[in-house]
């Protein structure tokens, strides 16, 4: 385990009952780093984000954040991590900057530091003039906008995306693909992106593809390219998992 | 980690909670009119039907809607710890309880924040609604407004204790109607909120056990003592117990490595 990786998984292994989800996963991620998670419905895309934020405990294999194990160093490694769920978690009735301070609270920041940092962010997103709309208020895509700034709002070094795109209009959707992708190169952030989109993949990004529970592939795109002979993500992704959806 | 952070961890969830219930005023009116429909209708029905002998914290005949005023703040809180759970249930389902669950704090505290601010919210529904007992001319002595803080407090943990509990246990929103009618019917139905002890041992002596040890009746005795600037001890320790008890098995409940979530794969 490399103590400098963002991520760090090792012999991962997890099962509900008889039914093993993940087998023997092992990969790190580094800072600057945009690694998207492809795999087909039950491919154990949603357990392996379960076990990184510890909503599942780790039975077999270690997960390292930042060099801190989940299981040991649980909140340590959880103060690396910034998340955005597939579902949205924001409070419908609360406006964005409470939803904000609430998660700033959770994380102990002041709230002088929070004022500063829900700016910050908020400006980066052109979300800070709605800041006192109620969630319920906002569009599907200007939801997702806030809840990327408040899983930064800690300035993690990990940033963990659930799908953050499903159900989101094109321009909403791209808008969040570029803007992440900046934070990769100018933040230096690491990113794991579950996603079943293949035109959220940039050129430079790497890939993780995982099939029942198995890690298929994963390297630079052009890497997982060349090794299966194919020219298109789509292409490497539907050899892999032998034509299944994403 | 410092104090400091879970302070303001311990503020933003609570302040959360205190802001939600605030707001919505449908949940604070509704949490008022159960208690107040069985003062003035049930009570006022009852009042001829039932005989209620002299019986300690009271030192004379009682009107039946004095003696059901403490079981109904009992009623308020076991109603308001439910209802925390059930949305702990819906957090759950919906999403945002994993928001919660992820921060980094360790989920004990995570779990008792949550129920204080339960805790807070039912303290402040039992205050207007003994407001308005008192407007009916149901008047308890001056001491007995204070003295009853630090019952309410014990009681609304231990019965929001319950509820977490509860909630741990639950993997569906639908299966929340089950709790209602194996866990809040029985318990406040079997329980000294609306009729003393003396009076069920009348009609069945299990009954009269069950009500007896019911945590449930010793939180409402608690009340009831405190109400009348008296120290119930038996009632203090059992319902002490009984948060203790609860507490711990919800903790364990929401352990990822002990508890019932990683085995329902439902956080």
């Amino acid at each position: 385990m490399s103590l400098h990786s963002a991520l760090s998984v090792e012999n991962l292994s997890f099962s509900y009952g008889a039914h093993k989800a993940l087998s023997q996963l092992s990969f790190s991620i580094q800072p600057s780093q945009c690694t998207l998670l492809l795999g087909p419905n039950g491919a154990g895309k949603s357990t392996l984000f379960a076990l990184i934020t510890r909503l599942y405990d780790t039975r077999a294999g270690q997960i390292h954040l930042c060099g801190y194990d989940i299981k040991r160093q649980t909140r340590q490694a959880l103060a690396q991590l910034g998340i955005v769920f597939q579902q949205t978690t924001l409070d419908m009735d609360l406006s964005v900057l409470q939803n904000l301070h609430y998660h700033a609270a959770l994380y102990g920041m002041s709230r002088k530091y929070a004022n500063s940092r829900i700016q910050e962010e908020l400006e980066r997103l052109n979300m800070f003039d709605r800041r006192f709309e109620t969630a319920r208020q906002l569009n599907g895509g200007h939801r997702r906008r806030v809840e990327i700034a408040r899983a930064l709002l800690h300035k993690p070094t990990l940033l963990l995306l659930d799908e953050p795109t499903v159900g989101l209009d094109v321009p909403s959707r791209l808008a969040i693909v570029e803007y992440v992708h900046q934070l990769v190169s100018q933040e230096k952030l690491a990113v794991l992106w579950a996603s079943h989109l293949m035109d959220e993949v940039y050129p430079e990004d790497y890939l993780l593809i995982l099939h029942k529970g198995h890690i298929k592939a994963s390297g630079r795109v052009s890497d997982v390219q060349q090794s299966t002979g194919t020219t298109t993500v789509k292409d490497a992704f539907y050899q892999l998992t032998q034509g299944e959806q994403a | 980690m410092s104090l400091l952070h879970y302070w303001r961890a311990m503020s933003g969830i609570v302040g959360r909670e205190l802001w939600r219930f605030v707001t919505q005023r449908e949940r604070f009116i509704s949490a008022l009119v159960r208690p107040l429909v069985w003062l003035f209708v049930f009570a006022a029905g009852f009042r001829t039907a039932l005989g209620l002998a002299i019986n300690p914290p009271y030192e004379t005949y009682i009107l039946y809607e004095v003696y059901i005023t403490p079981g109904l703040c009992g009623m308020i809180q076991l109603f308001n710890g439910m209802q925390s759970s059930l949305s702990m249930v819906y957090d759950r389902e919906m999403g945002s309880m994993r928001l919660l669950m992820v921060s980094p704090l360790p989920r004990w505290f995570l779990l008792i924040s949550k129920l204080l601010a339960g805790t807070g919210v039912s303290v402040l529904q039992v205050f207007v609604f003994l407001l308005i007992a008192l407007a009916y001319d149901i008047q308890m002595p001056w001491q007995g407004y204070v003295l009853v803080l630090p019952a309410l407090l014990l009681t609304g943990l231990m019965l929001g204790a319950l509820g977490l509990l509860l909630s741990s246990f639950i993997k569906q929103l639908e299966n929340f109607a089950g709790v209602m009618n194996f866990v809040i019917f029985p318990m406040f139905f079997m329980s000294t909120a609306l009729y003393p002890l003396w009076k069920l041992k009348e009609s069945s002596v299990l009954l009269h056990h069950l009500a007896q040890y019911n945590p449930f009746s010793q939180a409402v005795e608690l009340i009831r003592f405190a109400l009348y600037g008296q120290f119930n001890l038996v009632a203090f320790v059992y319902t002490l117990l009984a948060f203790l008890i609860f507490m711990a098995l919800a903790i364990v409940g929401y352990n990822p490595s002990k508890g019932m979530m990683t085995r329902k794969g439902s956080v």
